[in-house]
């Protein structure tokens, strides 16, 4: 576009001014990565030391190979990507057909539950936090998966985002002629409303897969256990063991961290697109 | 479930809303369970003494007594309210400046800038108050505390003192959520439309009456939306302090979600824990009113101008 908000010609001090703003937080934003990266390849005692290395040293492989002494490391990785993963695809089953419902389907009392269901939104978790527990011992769920998926699975905003999405991408007259056709309402969910929805499901799908994988509070109450702990809590207990090796805990956290970079990259356009979508809406 | 021609519109319009009942009732299932239940329980609970296994006993307004003669409590919801005003007021301003940096027309490398700003978000908290709390090392080795010996500053003790501590986990916030909020303000001013601008520049605005009376006005949701999930994010403040205090935290850093996790999973204290959950929920939803006032007052006076 030829269009200018900002300054006009070649070069105006307005244009410097704002690739010193970007290039400034671009190097704000980086210097922590690198900085971990480089505290991940060196020794303890190098870290230790007056002034503090800035380059990266030699010492990635060993790092890391103290990392899978002090905690299970793959274990906790598995334990996060299963749990993210159930999480993120019983959601947006849950979530599109909540959605499907209040887009498409007429039923007694559809504004009074949906206006529910945005209410819920407004409640704190914490406040919940201690009697969860209570009912997860109750269930005897303490160190399950269990614990972690199925309160996981209550998303009153992917309801609300599912069904903007079906409302305005689904064409009325495709349902209604699926319900001619003889299709009952899951069926047309199934076979109709999903293919559509698609491009829903990833947007939705990324976000609530980040939240899980980064999640914390509720991890640490209820799976106590190192066999199910998730990455988050392997590594707080990585941070939290005797030996301060700083060496060995950037290492973990390194390692932990590049996978959600990697993903972060390849969808990078979709994920930003669809947490800005989700705040406009 | 077979469908035969005898079937009516009624019948049909019957099985229609037994399968809409059907489909939205997962969610109300779960949060009965897990949401609505627990958050009654918290109230029942705040009126009890309970450790977690023996039988609980009624203690009536003794938990509330007690943690309001407690000064950590107090100390808490000091912190919470310091470190959100340290972490997320620059947050908003920074944020708001680069997403208009980045909305310019003039840059190269938008998509590249763009994703190196908000490549923090997607950080777990766990690995930001790691690595920060190595930055914020109490220790000369430490990075911000080299800085500062360039400039003959001695050691701060970041994880001990009292405005130090705050800088430091208020720091984990800012860096970690600007992108985050960047992203939702240029998304903001990239919905206004160019023909304002255009009309603007040829009534011969400037660049500063531009933003003033243009970008802000319009931005105006936005950065209600923004207050607003930054203010209750930071109320719940809990994983920062714990990864850069430990499990014991320290008065100059507890926040109130710390505070009543340390009752309940450190202390076995469940009754005091519900007690400071109720606190904190109170706090939570006066500031939700205070900010739907606001919004709506807002909200209204840009309609009578529009009218």
């Amino acid at each position: 576009m030829s269009t200018r908000e900002v300054g006009e010609g070649k070069f105006s001090i307005k244009k410097f001014f704002v690739y010193v703003v970007l290039v400034g937080g671009s190097l704000v934003s980086l210097f922590p990565f690198y900085y971990m990266f480089i505290m991940a390849t060196r020794l303890n005692r190098e870290i230790n030391s007056v002034p503090p290395p800035f380059t990266p040293g030699t010492n990635l492989v060993e790092n890391f190979q103290k990392v899978t002494d002090n905690i299970d490391f793959f274990g906790a990785m598995w334990n996060s990507l299963f749990v993210s993963a159930s999480i993120t695809f019983g959601t947006l089953f849950l979530c599109s057909l909540a959605g499907y419902a209040f887009a498409k389907l007429e039923f007694k009392g559809k504004n009074i539950f949906f206006g529910l269901i945005l209410v819920t939104m407004m409640v704190p978790p914490q406040l919940g936090l201690i009697p969860q527990y209570y009912i997860i011992t109750e269930l005897n769920w303490l160190n399950d998966f269990r614990a972690i998926i199925v309160p996981g699975l209550i998303n009153a905003f992917g309801i609300f985002w599912m069904r903007q999405y079906i409302n305005e991408g689904v064409p009325y007259e495709i349902v209604e002629a699926a319900k001619i056709d003889g299709c009952s309402n899951f069926r047309i969910y199934w076979n109709v409303v999903v293919p559509m929805i698609l491009p829903a499901f990833a947007t939705l799908g990324i976000i609530v897969f980040m939240h899980v994988w980064n999640d914390f509070l509720w991890p640490l109450v209820v799976l106590r256990d190192p066999a199910v702990h998730t990455l988050q809590v392997a590594l707080r207990a990585l941070n939290d063991s005797r030996q301060m090796d700083y060496g060995m805990i950037m290492s973990g956290t390194f390692w932990a961290t590049v996978p959600l970079i990697f993903v972060f990259l390849m969808f990078n356009r979709l994920f930003i697109q669809s947490l800005s979508e989700g705040a406009v809406k | 479930m077979k469908k035969t021609k005898k079937n009516n519109r009624l019948t049909d319009k019957k099985r229609t809303a037994v399968a809409a009942y059907l489909f939205i009732s997962p969610f109300f299932i779960l949060f009965a369970i897990f949401g609505l239940f627990p958050m009654l329980f918290s109230f029942y609970l705040s009126f009890f003494r309970w450790d977690g296994l023996d039988p609980m006993t009624f203690n009536g307004l003794n938990n509330f007594r007690f943690i309001f003669s407690d000064p950590i409590f107090y100390s808490s919801i000091k912190n919470t309210f310091l470190i959100g005003l340290l972490g997320t007021l620059p947050q908003i301003l920074v944020s708001m400046v680069i997403a208009f940096a980045l909305n310019s027309t003039l840059i190269r490398f938008r998509n590249v800038f763009r994703t190196l700003i908000f490549l923090p978000y997607i950080t777990s908290i766990v690995a930001v108050a790691i690595i920060f709390g190595l930055v914020f090392n109490n220790q000369p080795f430490g990075f911000a505390n080299y800085i500062l010996s360039l400039f003959d500053v001695g050691p701060i003790r970041w994880g001990a003192e009292y405005w130090p501590v705050k800088f430091a986990i208020a720091t984990m916030v800012f860096w970690r959520w600007v992108g985050y909020n960047t992203i939702i303000f240029l998304a903001g001013m990239q919905s206004i439309p160019r023909e304002l601008y255009e009309a603007a520049k040829i009534d011969g605005a400037t660049i500063m009456q531009q933003l003033r009376l243009i970008t802000l006005p319009m931005l105006k949701p936005i950065v209600m939306f923004v207050v607003f999930t930054a203010t209750i994010g930071s109320l719940q403040l809990f994983t920062e302090p714990l990864i850069f205090l430990g499990r014991g935290f320290r008065e100059e850093g507890i926040t109130v979600v710390a505070y009543l996790w340390r009752d309940a999973f450190v202390y076995n204290t469940f009754g005091t824990a519900s007690a400071a959950a109720i606190v904190l929920f109170v706090i939570i939803i006066s500031l939700t009113a205070l900010n739907l006032g606001i919004s709506s007052l807002i909200g209204r006076t840009k309609k009578s101008k529009v009218s």
